[in-house]
């Protein structure tokens, strides 16, 4: 039983930092949905603001990692060009070739990873703006529903994001694996 | 519940909000442009490796930081008076950066 380093770094984009985010979210949404003030006590409030403010920030900083990590080390192995006229064993090295040397494949990548690269890009800016708004303004969030409505709402984007660019990274890593 | 603050200005959140919906569609708008033009693509890519995502992501995210930074400036201790528009303007925008990425979009204005 071994990984190799592509399969580590790989591993720990996806199911250490993305699933991260992705099993957070539950919990963050949660929180943030129950800060009202006819819900909680004052010092109910204050604690349930400091766990927020933590786990945002958590969160925004896995995203932060996760995309980067995909972006500057991951995605180059995945998209690095195979040689000319590369066989279906040389291709394996090679997965974006690999999934677009077939037909039934090629949607993987102009489909799937298309979306992926792009949409995850938006998961840490509005996972960081929602950070931001719950750690400076968190007296006025739980006051305010129309300001927490609309972090609710970004917090929810910011999932589907996520959401997709895990999904289709682990279905993509399943039909070309990078290693 | 006594200590919630119901009257201090929220501008500064606000700003964040909307500047994060403005730095989405930034990303969906410059994503389409370098699908639409081949040179637009190559003054991205300004990390070989990474290709053209690279300068799209540096766009996108520059876009979302100068955005924030001049409304936070401007609205930081201000009360927003409508902020129902503002929900609904970041939601646009949102949803303009979602379809602007979204592959079938993209090669349907990039001609593919």
């Amino acid at each position: 039983m071994e990984l190799t380093s592509r399969e580590f770094w790989t591993a720990l984009h996806g199911m250490v930092l993305g699933a991260g985010f992705l099993l957070a979210f539950s919990g963050g949404f949660a929180a943030l949905w129950g800060l009202r003030p006819d819900w909680l006590t004052a010092e109910g409030a204050a604690k349930l603001l400091r766990q927020l403010a933590v786990g945002s920030w958590g969160m925004a900083i896995l995203a932060w990692l996760a995309v980067l990590l995909g972006t500057y080390v991951i995605y180059p192995w995945y998209r690095a060009k195979a040689p000319a006229g590369a066989g279906a064993d040389l291709l394996a090295g090679f997965p974006k070739y690999l999934l677009l040397s077939k037909p039934q494949s090629k949607e993987w990548h102009e489909f799937g990873m298309e979306w992926k690269e792009h949409i995850a890009w938006f998961c840490p800016i509005l996972a960081t703006a929602v950070a931001f708004v719950v750690a400076r303004y968190g007296q006025q969030v739980a006051a305010d529903t129309k300001l927490r409505r609309a972090l609710l709402i970004l917090f929810t984007v910011s999932f589907f994001c996520a959401a997709v660019a895990g999904a289709f990274g682990a279905l993509i890593n399943k039909a070309a694996p990078t290693r | 519940m006594t200590a919630m603050d119901h009257t201090s200005p929220t501008g500064g959140a606000w700003a964040a909000v909307l500047a994060a919906a403005i730095g989405c569609a930034c990303f969906g708008l410059v994503t389409d442009l370098a699908e639409m033009s081949k040179s637009i693509s190559n003054v991205l890519n300004i990390h070989n490796p990474t290709g053209d995502l690279s300068g799209k992501s540096a766009v996108g995210v520059a876009a979302w930081l100068l955005a924030w930074g001049i409304l936070h400036a401007r609205w930081r201790g201000r009360i927003i008076r409508r902020p129902g528009g503002i929900t609904l303007l970041s939601v646009v925008l949102l949803l303009l950066g979602l379809v602007g990425v979204f592959p079938p979009f993209v090669d349907m204005i990039a001609g593919h």
